[in-house]
């Protein structure tokens, strides 16, 4: 591996070295290396791009890990990644992208993740997306997340794209069952002229089942944010959903509420918050002895953590 | 240490302080006054939260009218909020740590707390935003600038809104400060007993002041005009 490889390594999936468990890490479109356990299982998909990871049911405290790096200016990739995950577990599955692009051509990653959680099954899944380089072509991120929880399953799902990703679209779609409940922590920074975008739909289907949904954004410099968040209560259900966001210089945030209820035991919230740093916040820092610049970013790095 | 020099704040026709002239390098020192006296316009003042119409502030000689918060917080001045600020995101633990200068670690910067009657453990990693109490967030604003050790130290009101804990504990916090830091400590109070402890008062009244001297005499001066307005009414 190259130091830059490494490094995006560190970036998006905290690893200095190869993880323990299952992993896949692709690097430039091929398989760079896979590992495999007795319960997890990593298939390269034969019709597209891709792989199905398979977890076996009752396969408790185990984890996979799947980064992505890009490092070849130009590359442009979609690539479909299914998880299986049968009744009864319990893991954690750890994605993320870097695209290092020091070129002039643009360089893409379209990541396709579809989720079938079994019963009662919990799942953590953590997804950082990193973008860094000298060069003009442009970094591009769209993925797309497909989530399916049957019957009392639980999946918490922690993203977050805080640098260097000049436009993204995130596209997250869940269906729940009966008793399944999700949690999404979703975290954004733009800067310069850089895109976002953030839907995410979330079809509370099941009787009991309930989502929480809480998104945080900081638009800096001239960079453009948007944030949908989308419940449809068909069912007796819970829904919450928290769009919270920083705006600083000439940023432009457009925050979208969705809430619609089909049943009249649907419970659903929204709350939806965009301001400036607060001076005394500021202020407080200050007399702690940072400059202005100095506690306008450990406010940031506070509200993103 | 001290010296305020004419100051004088207005905000469009309102004058909310007028005319401040006072000198002071006591140990502790009290303001207190009416609601909207200004005792907490002063206070923001001096640590340059506010920067006042007209006059001068000096510090140990110089002028730092002109100078940022974060200057005066390097030059030795801290404040103690009468309103904390909540952060997401932040917790008491990053605070107190750069209350400390980033000097001391995540362990021992938080074990001031437990002199505000916090328990470190259950304390350091909370986020301060709103799921702590008013009465926490009190807490945890006397400790960070009691961690700070500066040479002059304003609290704005530190007894309010924390009922339960003991008076004792918030001398014993002053007390700690000046043995530390040797500096001053100016606290503006309503309360009677915090008053008892100073050694000179300020009373502002309609943003001027009213009176400033020994605490014995400031006390019989607000005794008396309360008389008098009584006799008034
Ligand atoms: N920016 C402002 N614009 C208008 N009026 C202001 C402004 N800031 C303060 N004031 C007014 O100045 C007066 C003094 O306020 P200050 O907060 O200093 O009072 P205080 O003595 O600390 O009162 P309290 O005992 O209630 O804390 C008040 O009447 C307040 O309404
Ligand atoms: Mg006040």
């Amino acid at each position: 591996m190259t130091e830059t490889e490494k490094h995006i390594l560190k970036e998006v999936a905290a690893l200095d070295a190869l993880p323990v468990g299952a992993y896949n890490i692709r690097s430039n479109g091929k398989s760079a290396a896979r590992n495999t356990t007795a319960n997890i299982d990593i298939v390269t998909k034969e019709d597209v791009s891709g792989i199905d990871i398979v977890i076996k049911p009752g396969t408790k405290n185990q984890s996979v890990h799947i980064p992505v790096i890009i490092s070849e200016s130009g590359l442009k990739e979609v690539v479909y990644n299914d998880f299986f995950i049968g009744d009864d577990c319990d893991v954690t599955i750890i994605a993320g992208c870097g695209i290092s692009n020091c070129g002039g051509q643009d360089s893409r990653h379209d990541g396709v993740h579809s989720f079938h959680v079994g019963k009662n099954s919990r799942v953590r899944y953590v997804e950082k997306h990193y973008g860094e380089g000298t060069g003009t072509g442009k970094r591009l991120m769209n993925p797309t997340t497909v989530v399916d929880l049957d019957k009392g399953a639980y999946m918490i799902m922690e993203t977050a794209q805080i640098a260097g990703v000049d436009d993204t679209l995130r596209e997250t779609n869940a269906t729940l069952a009966d008793d399944a409940m999700l949690e999404i922590h979703d975290k954004i920074l733009t800067d310069g002229d850089q895109h976002a975008t953030a839907r995410m739909t979330v079809d509370m289907n099941g009787k009991d089942s309930s989502c929480d949904l809480i998104s945080r954004g900081v638009a800096k410099g001239d960079s453009y944010q948007e944030v949908m968040l989308a419940i449809n209560g068909k069912n007796a259900c819970h829904g919450h959903a928290e769009c919270d966001s920083i705006i600083m210089d000439n940023g432009i945030i457009l925050a979208t509420p969705a809430l619609k209820a089909e049943c009249v035991d649907a419970s659903l919230i929204h709350e939806a918050a965009i301001g400036k740093i607060a001076g005394e916040q500021l202020y407080k820092l200050m007399t702690l002895g940072l400059d202005e610049k100095q506690a306008e970013e450990m406010i940031v790095r506070g509200f993103l953590r | 240490m001290l010296e305020l020099k004419n100051v004088t704040y207005a905000v469009g026709d309102k004058v909310i302080l007028n005319d401040i002239n006072l000198k002071t390098d006591d140990r502790f020192v009290a303001i207190t006054g009416p609601n909207g006296s200004g005792k907490s316009t002063l206070v923001k003042i001096i640590m340059g939260l506010i920067t006042p119409t007209t006059g001068q502030i000096l510090f140990n000689g110089e002028d730092i009218t002109h100078l940022s918060i974060n200057e005066r917080a390097d030059k030795g001045i801290s404040f103690a909020f009468q309103q904390p600020v909540r952060f997401k995101g932040l917790r008491v633990s990053d605070l107190l740590k750069l209350a400390y200068h980033g000097e001391k670690n995540i362990v021992d910067a938080c074990e001031i707390l437990r002199e505000v009657g916090l328990e470190p453990k259950e304390y350091r990693d909370r986020e301060l935003n709103d799921t702590l109490s008013g009465g926490e967030m009190k807490r945890i604003e006397i400790a960070m600038a009691a961690a700070r050790g500066s040479a002059l130290t304003l609290f704005d009101e530190p007894e309010a809104g924390i009922d339960l804990w003991s008076f004792h504990s918030l001398i014993r916090i002053f007390e700690n400060l000046y043995a530390k830091t040797a500096g001053s400590i100016i606290i503006i109070s309503h309360q009677e007993r915090i008053l008892n402890i100073a050694d000179k008062i300020i009373y502002l009244k309609n943003g001027t002041v009213e009176a400033f001297g020994p605490k014995d005499d400031v006390l019989s001066y607000i005794a008396n005009a309360e008389q008098k307005g009584v006799q008034q009414a």
